[in-house]
């Protein structure tokens, strides 16, 4: 009799936390799907109601807002300043990143293990505390306002995470492999180009994803830094939220298109960009 | 053992120096150039000791930065870790809990900016429109009667004088056999009870007081006012009550027609009263992003955010928890509250201090979601240290020696975790 008191119980609670969890998963996916339904709305319809609306009479669906979207020069001019920033910020990154880290994980120069608490120390550094200097800096040397000047400050501030998490990996590497590698004769380019860059893949695979979130997804940075006659995606929607209202049928979509890459990247590389985010706690 | 080492300094040198290049010009050297430049006034020239640190303190604009990022300091981590331990802990339970940790973490993929477009949408004013206020005002009016006529007025010259608090009430006292003539004006067409239908004068009726309320307004013109012209509508389901000595005796609601009636033995000698809650406004719902629910409403934004990573740092931690342990407690008859707080809490600890850790660093930064999310207007009562660094360093009204002593306190607060971490590494390393 007990038994089937604690079963029943059991049964009531399992039933209570379905019902939680439903309701938290309609909590969370609502704002993205209220985003999605105002951005296949007409102007007009965006106006009169909500987007719920669509529920009751879907007729109102209509793709204009994406096909005006995609005619505005502003737009994909925008989209592919943010290609020209992400991909160099990426790419640079790793490259430097590993390059660094396989200094300090394998080769042997004075006072390394300082220089490399140097760089753990820099983990946390906020990226506001640059702000103000480097865009002096980059005004003396002609960079404020340049592509080239984005990726460099993604660059940088990008690096200490990328140092300390390819160290780590890379020192993880046998040593035997890296020993018959030079008993072969290979030179310490040939050993970082052939041996650890490839053994560093999937860390390698991680912090890419990770960065090209990073820089793709930033606002802040460019909103300084970018040259403001091409601006990445970010800054160039940010300047028509000051006008929120009665453009919703360019900001939903814009938002949309601008969120496609990262989502897409999110669902092919979920391992790699949850591991990329756990090893990045505390940064 | 020997050691696999570079031949030469200058092969390492090799490998290091495009991020020392790149570390030492745009972190480090930054971090000098800050903590000079906040020593300075705003113009660079003069030292000012520290002034522009105790503005913080002392300038409201810069208090109230302060106040909201302590706010969020406080609020947003500890939502975001607590909401992150409660799906963690749930969605082991249910056979669909990877899918509902995929939608929780998503929004970690997209920008603070889209995030803050999809929250600007959710937190609009218009009930129509924003989904926030749909349901909030959806939820009031099932407990609060929404009102019939909104904007509903007397002539200037009628029988009904305002009787504070936005009620109106006769002039003089009704009298059984006289029939009151209610006429009000103000309401739009379209605002008017779909079954509303022509009003007629009043007649008299034995032992009642009886009485026309209607909308005293013929369309196109030409209706009398304080007359029942044809096809005026009557005011179906005004609320009508006779006061005496600041008593209701009585009430009625008036018909489709507009006509109502009282009995006359309470009634007669009182005066008619329509209550204020005929003309209350529609309810709007709340005002999201008015000043005083701004900085709740973007750290709700943040929490939509960053609870997915508190789940899944968690969700990691909890995975390592030996599952012999709870089914010990729980053939001990411990229930499953108590498992969860005297067994998975504790082991799951030193996660939750790295969560914790982690979004407080974030929040001390939040930037975008707050510059996307609260309107120009209230931009001043939703500031945090952030964007007055933005605002004092590229701003109209620029004041870099400001702007240079926030970046120094937000590299100050995040020291004691850089001391951590410099620890752990030199702990492992010694190893």
């Amino acid at each position: 009799m007990k038994g089937f008191a604690a079963k029943a119980s059991a049964r009531a609670a399992g039933g209570a936390v379905r019902v939680f969890l439903l309701l938290a998963g309609l909590f969370w996916l609502l704002p993205t799907v209220g985003l999605l339904l105002s951005s296949l709305r007409s102007p007009s319809d965006i106006a009169a109601s909500g987007w719920w609306r669509v529920f009751t009479a879907p007729a109102q669906l209509t793709t204009e807002n994406y096909t005006r979207l995609l005619a505005n020069d502003t737009i994909t001019g925008s989209l592919l300043s943010t290609v020209l920033i992400t991909v160099p910020a990426t790419l640079l990154v790793l490259l430097i990143g590993s390059l660094a880290g396989y200094a300090f994980a394998w080769l042997e120069f004075p006072g390394r293990d300082w220089w490399f608490l140097g760089v753990v120390a820099l983990l946390v550094v906020p990226v506001q505390v640059a702000l103000v200097p480097v865009s002096k800096l980059f005004g003396a040397v002609g960079l404020f306002e340049t592509t080239a000047g984005v990726v460099l400050f993604h660059t940088a501030f990008g690096l200490p995470f990328a140092i300390f998490l390819l160290r780590n990996f890379f020192a993880e590497i046998p040593r035997e492999l890296l020993e018959a590698a030079r008993l072969d004769g290979a030179g310490e380019i040939r050993l970082f180009t052939r041996v650890v860059l490839p053994l560093g893949g999937p860390a390698i695979a991680s912090l890419g994803i990770f960065q090209f979130l990073w820089v793709w997804n930033d606002m802040l940075i460019a909103l300084i830094f970018a040259d403001s006659q091409s601006p990445p995606i970010t800054v160039a929607l940010q300047q028509q939220v000051r006008q929120f209202g009665n453009n919703v049928d360019v900001l939903a979509p814009g938002a949309f298109v601008s969120m496609v890459v990262p989502l897409v990247v999110f669902f092919a590389f979920q391992r790699q960009f949850a591991s990329g985010v756990m090893a990045g706690a505390v940064k | 053992m020997p050691r696999i080492t570079g031949r030469s300094r200058a092969v390492a040198a090799g490998f290091l120096l495009p991020a020392l290049l790149l570390l030492g010009a745009l972190v480090v050297y930054p971090i000098g150039y800050s903590v000079r430049r906040s020593l300075f006034d705003r113009s660079g020239g003069t030292f000012v000791g520290l002034d522009n640190y105790l503005a913080l303190v002392t300038d409201d604009s810069l208090r109230t930065a302060v106040r909201n990022n302590l706010v969020w300091l406080v609020v947003a981590p500890a939502v975001a870790t607590a909401l992150g331990l409660i799906f963690a802990v749930l969605t082991e339970r249910v056979r669909w809990g990877t899918a509902f940790k995929l939608v929780v973490f998503m929004p970690m993929a997209i920008s603070m900016l889209a995030a803050g477009i999809i929250f600007r949408l959710v937190y609009e004013q218009d009930p129509d429109r924003g989904v926030a206020n749909a349901v909030w005002v959806g939820v009031h009016d099932t407990f609060a009667e929404a009102s019939g006529f909104p904007r509903a007025r007397p002539l200037p010259v009628h029988p009904l004088k305002a009787a504070g608090g936005g009620a109106y009430e006769t002039r003089t006292p009704v009298r059984a056999g006289v029939p009151v003539l209610l006429p009000l004006v103000g309401v739009a067409p379209g605002r008017m009870p779909k079954d509303a239908r022509p009003a007629h004068a009043p007649a008299t009726a034995d032992g009642q007081i009886t009485g026309t309320a209607w909308l005293d307004f013929t369309r196109g013109g030409g209706g009398k006012p304080n007359a029942v012209d044809p096809g005026e509508l009557g005011l179906k389901g005004l609320r009508i009550e006779a006061v005496r000595d600041g008593k209701v005796v009585a009430a009625a609601t008036a018909a489709a027609d507009g006509s109502f009636a009282l009995p006359a033995d309470r009634a007669d000698g009182a005066v008619l009263r329509l209550p204020a809650s005929n003309f209350r406004e529609q309810y709007d719902g709340v005002e999201w992003l008015g000043p005083s629910l701004v900085t709740p409403a973007v750290i709700g934004a943040y929490v939509w955010m960053w609870a997915g990573f508190a789940m899944v740092l968690i969700g990691a931690g909890l995975a390592a928890v030996p599952r012999e342990l709870l089914e010990a407690a729980r053939v001990d008859g411990a229930n499953e509250w108590q498992v969860f707080r005297r067994i998975t809490v504790p082991l799951l600890a030193p996660v939750l201090v790295v969560v914790l850790v982690t979004l407080m660093i974030n929040v001390l930064k939040v930037f975008d979601l707050v510059f996307v999310i609260a309107p120009g207007s209230a931009q001043d009562d939703a500031n945090v240290l952030a964007l007055q660094l933005y605002r004092s360093s590229f701003g109209t009204d620029a004041d870099l020696g400001v702007g240079s002593a926030i970046a120094v306190v937000l590299l100050l607060l995040v020291l004691p975790v850089m001391v951590v971490n410099i620890r752990r590494i030199r702990r492992e390393s010694r190893r």
